[in-house]
């Protein structure tokens, strides 16, 4: 079997995972130790603003692998996938907003400050639990995939595909961000959720703290590489690739094609999910813009970069254009979209599959 | 099952051929076991055009039967509604005594026994021949199932035979989409066997084959009737008169004769409508 993967353009050989990983690896041993240890007058010290800012492209990294496991490998271009990952955000905003406590403006035990500023005098329902970390982290994972279950229900089964689809995932997104905006949702508003405080315990502005969120980042977003790679090279694998480029067919081979589409979006809500939530605390903030759709769009963009359907592709892609937004934001923020679409106009042109497809073991294969 | 070989000149193919044929229908159950297929009076319209109008049509077990008919016939209209895909607004669609086709989804139907050949190939282009065929592999097809599945030793043994009996086996490392035509409609077939269907459907096999790979299809479908039913739908009136015992001809929705070549040929509604000469 070994000698049939080799010459197949899609069952990579485990040379890029091994290298994925180890870059992996790399950074969550390099970047907090030039940070923690090494003083800040070196040239090798990493700033606290970097560390912070790889772990936002991980996050982004891990968001782009759960697009590209539903775009790349089944071929639903889903526009909605910053959904999840905001939803999973606002779940962890939930708990650092009750861990703050009496820390806030207003000093009130239970209640977040813009609760009390909106004079609310109980807790609504939905934020009970979110004082413990084991429910918030329980509901990062839980909220995603049941929207995306029951989204996913109706849609597949009505046999909604291909642009139509797309268009209700942004619209799905839109309306959640129009919902989130509301002050009555109990979600903040249009301020979302910020001013956290510490997690389990630890000073969330402590370098320490954030090095430590930084590793479990690399380690969460090498677990669900892993686990996505190891989707895809089953059989059910095969089936969802079959899916992607005949699912009349697949339906015929007595395959029910609704129920692979379904479980493999639901999964890939989750990991949107979790990287959301690892988000937050990095950053320091959650509110509806997260929701936008440009950013589902966006993800869409990272993983077209990196190459559709190698899952490193698209974790690279998403640091490489964050990187870029980074340094055009700072540097020319008038030129930053211009930027984007040539990037993907370019990549569409002169690059259909990715910079994944500059590598000489997947330019092998076709 | 052996693979049928390769015969050298006409004379030695017909012949073979009408052997093939012979022994396909002793191995074929007897007819006391009652019909595979049972449709009848199936009715379907697309905005008013009725694509099937009170269609019945009977298929035995084991049997080749080819279906010939002018386009619009509904000869792919009748799969759709075997199949699942296309419901019809009346009839009734039976396989066998006790499955109701017109109450199940596609995927229920596959799994009860029904197999399909699309007219134009689909096979899955970026999967290999090997790993088409594991996928068409008979047996729980459910997602959980299919996650954790891993090749049996007698799952192997029947890829290496089906492999063996469609001609493909020094390629079955290759990606599907890089066979050529004929390759691809035999790779289709062997995906039906490893279905291991009672009844497969097959349509337009040999269009666009060159005339080698045309006689070895033949070589093919007989060699799998009387152990399955086979269903082709065909333009061509040479494959299907040395192929075909039965041979129906549908015109405007309804069975318009039936029986066997000769007599479908000399037919004179036959001939007005479909076969001209």
């Amino acid at each position: 079997m070994s000698a049939i993967a080799g010459r197949l353009p899609l069952s990579f050989s485990d040379r890029e995972s091994l290298w994925f990983l180890s870059i992996l690896a790399v950074i969550a041993i390099a970047v907090p130790i030039l940070n923690l240890a090494v003083p800040p007058s070196s040239p090798l010290h990493v700033s606290t603003y970097v560390l912070t800012l790889v772990g936002k492209y991980l996050c982004y990294a891990m968001l782009a692998i759960a697009v590209d496991l539903i775009w790349g490998f089944c071929g639903i271009l889903s526009l909605g996938h910053a959904a999840f990952f905001a939803l999973g955000g606002y779940a962890m905003g939930m708990y650092l907003m009750r861990q703050i406590g009496t820390r806030g403006v207003y000093g009130h035990p239970v209640l977040p400050d813009f609760m009390v500023f909106l004079n609310w005098t109980d807790l609504p329902w939905f934020w009970y639990g979110f004082d413990r970390f084991w429910f918030a982290m329980l509901m990062v994972a839980v909220v995603p995939a049941v929207l995306a279950y029951v989204f996913g229900w109706l849609a597949f089964r009505s046999r909604v595909t291909g642009v139509y689809l797309s268009i209700m995932t942004q619209a799905l997104s839109y309306a959640l961000m129009l919902a989130f905006f509301r002050n009555d949702m109990g979600f903040g508003g249009n301020n979302g959720f910020t001013d956290f405080k510490d997690i389990l315990g630890f000073d969330l502005q402590q370098d320490t703290t954030r090095s430590v969120l930084l590793v479990v980042t690399v380690a969460a977003l090498a677990a669900s590489y892993c686990v996505c790679r190891a989707i895809v090279a089953s059989r059910a694998g095969r089936v969802i690739r079959a899916i992607r480029d005949a699912e009349s067919r697949t339906r015929f081979l007595g395959y029910r094609v609704e129920s692979y589409k379904l479980w493999v979006f639901v999964f890939s809500a989750v990991v949107a999910g979790v990287a959301g939530a690892l988000y937050v605390p990095q950053v320091g903030i959650i509110n509806p813009s997260e929701f936008e759709p440009i950013n589902s769009i966006e993800v869409v963009i990272w993983v077209a970069v990196g190459g559709r359907g190698t899952l490193f592709g698209a974790a690279a892609g998403a640091a490489l254009v964050n990187y870029a937004k980074t340094y055009f934001t700072a540097a020319l923020p008038e030129v930053w979209l211009y930027a984007l679409g040539a990037i993907f106009v370019g990549v569409t042109l002169f690059l259909p599959r990715g910079l994944a497809g500059l590598m000489p073991a997947a330019s092998r294969g076709k | 099952m052996s693979s049928p070989g390769r015969s050298n000149g006409t004379r030695s193919v017909r012949r073979s051929w009408r052997e093939l044929r012979e022994a396909a229908k002793r191995r074929a159950p007897p007819p006391l076991l009652g019909k595979i297929l049972y449709l009848e009076k199936l009715t379907v319209s697309f905005d008013g055009f009725k694509a099937l109008n009170g269609l019945t049509l009977y298929v035995d077990p084991g049997e080749l039967r080819c279906i010939i008919g002018p386009n619009g016939a509904g000869k792919t209209t009748m799969m759709d509604v075997i199949t699942g895909k296309t419901r019809p607004d009346e009839g009734s669609a039976w396989f066998g005594q006790d499955v109701d086709l017109l109450s199940l989804t596609e995927p229920e139907i596959a799994q009860a026994g029904i197999g399909r050949k699309f007219q134009k190939p689909t096979v899955f282009e970026f999967l290999s021949v090997f790993e088409n065929l594991e996928l068409a592999l008979a047996g729980d097809k459910t997602f959980w199932r299919t996650l954790v599945a891993r090749l049996t030793p007698a799952h192997r043994e029947r890829i290496a035979e089906v492999l063996h009996i469609i001609g493909l086996v020094a390629e079955q490392g290759v990606v599907a989409g890089a066979l050529s035509h004929g390759q691809k409609q035999w790779l289709e077939i062997g995906m039906l066997l490893m279905q291991q269907p009672e009844l497969l459907l097959v349509d337009e096999p040999v269009a666009g084959m060159t005339p080698q790979e045309t006689e070895r299809t033949a070589e093919l479908l007989l060699s799998l009737a009387g152990k399955h039913t086979v269903i082709v739908v065909e333009h061509d009136m040479d494959f299907v008169r040395s192929i075909a015992g039965q041979v129906t001809v549908l015109h405007e929705g309804r069975v318009l004769a039936e029986g066997d070549m000769d007599r479908v040929q000399n037919d004179p509604q036959v001939i007005e409508v479909y076969l001209g000469a």
